[in-house]
């Protein structure tokens, strides 16, 4: 942090008003942490109870958009942590770029979640008046796709936040003149990626990968 | 903190786990197959909270707070799941 940023005047220095933004965020994801927790808690019941209804639920998944989407996902929070790095720096054209390479990334990953989505209910795995399932239970299979469309639809949610801010920082990045303005703005926005990007390193093995041996 | 080198290993390092994560899934190890996935996710985690989001370099309340997170959804799942799974029908 520069010291000719701009401190507000309940803040003894810019560090001391960063690491207040920072402890903010945190607090923020802690939250997040929960509302999601309490969806992992209700898969992992769920899974416990039937778990072999959900391993043939699982299979209906499409393992290839998944692995492509984790992928995805991480390369896009290393190009994030370069942009962090960049505004740190005020390398205007290198945060503008990474912020935007971010952004194209969770666009892509989006994009293929859309397919797969498509694909699914086409098949009739979406949980309502459609739903067939002809291996097993259709009402435990549907638990399955119930939480499944719940918990990638609210991370995708979150994917398209944090798609909609890293445009919108791209846009505040080439018209601002004083970058060190939106040097802690993008740490935060970093943290909420990074974040989102862990949540779904969790739901991929959960989703994709339930006993693919058998 | 000036070379971008640790984030080159770190993003290395995920992309591995990933692909003995989805190699893992395919051998048959019983009861341990969802375990070790766990496990890896949580490996992955780690990396990305400790160097992409800079807790490593961050000072002891962010670290308190860090965890305090992670404690409380401990004692939702711990809490929950020891009734569940100690539950006679």
């Amino acid at each position: 942090m520069s010291a000719e940023s701009p401190v507000a005047h309940q803040f003894e220095d810019a560090a001391q008003q960063r690491e207040a933004a920072t402890l903010g965020m945190w607090v923020f994801l802690a939250t997040e942490v929960l509302f999601f927790g309490a969806m992992f808690l209700g898969y992992t019941v769920y899974r416990l109870k039937y778990p072999e209804v959900f391993r043939m639920a699982s299979e209906h998944t499409i393992i290839v958009i998944g692995t492509i989407n984790t992928g995805i996902l991480l390369l896009s929070s290393f190009t994030m942590v370069l942009a962090v790095r960049a505004a740190e720096f005020k390398r205007r054209m290198a945060l503008i770029a990474f912020l935007s390479v971010t952004a194209l990334f969770g666009i892509a990953f989006l994009v293929l979640k859309g397919f797969e989505y498509a694909h699914e209910i086409n098949e009739g795995l979406f949980p309502g008046s459609h739903f067939q399932f002809t291996e097993a239970d259709p009402y435990t299979a549907r638990m399955f796709f119930y939480l499944y469309f719940l918990m990638t639809g609210v991370h995708a949610l979150h994917v398209t936040i944090g798609v909609i801010m890293l445009v919108i920082f791209a846009l505040r990045a080439m018209l601002t003149l004083k970058l060190e303005r939106l040097s802690t703005a993008v740490d935060l926005l970093g943290l909420y990626w990074h974040f989102v990007d862990i949540v779904w390193v969790f739901l991929f093995p959960l989703i994709y990968l339930v006993d693919r041996h058998s | 903190m000036n070379s971008i080198k640790p984030y080159v290993m770190v993003t290395g390092a995920l992309f591995v786990l990933l692909v003995i994560t989805v190699g893992a899934a395919y051998v048959n190890l019983g009861a341990f197959n969802t375990p070790v996935a766990m496990l890896i996710s949580l490996s992955k985690a780690s990396l990305i909270v400790l160097f992409f989001m800079h807790v490593r370099h961050s000072n002891p309340l962010i670290h308190i707070f860090v965890l305090v997170g992670f404690f409380w959804l401990g004692i939702m799942l711990t809490l929950s799941l020891s009734d569940f799974l100690t539950r006679h029908p």
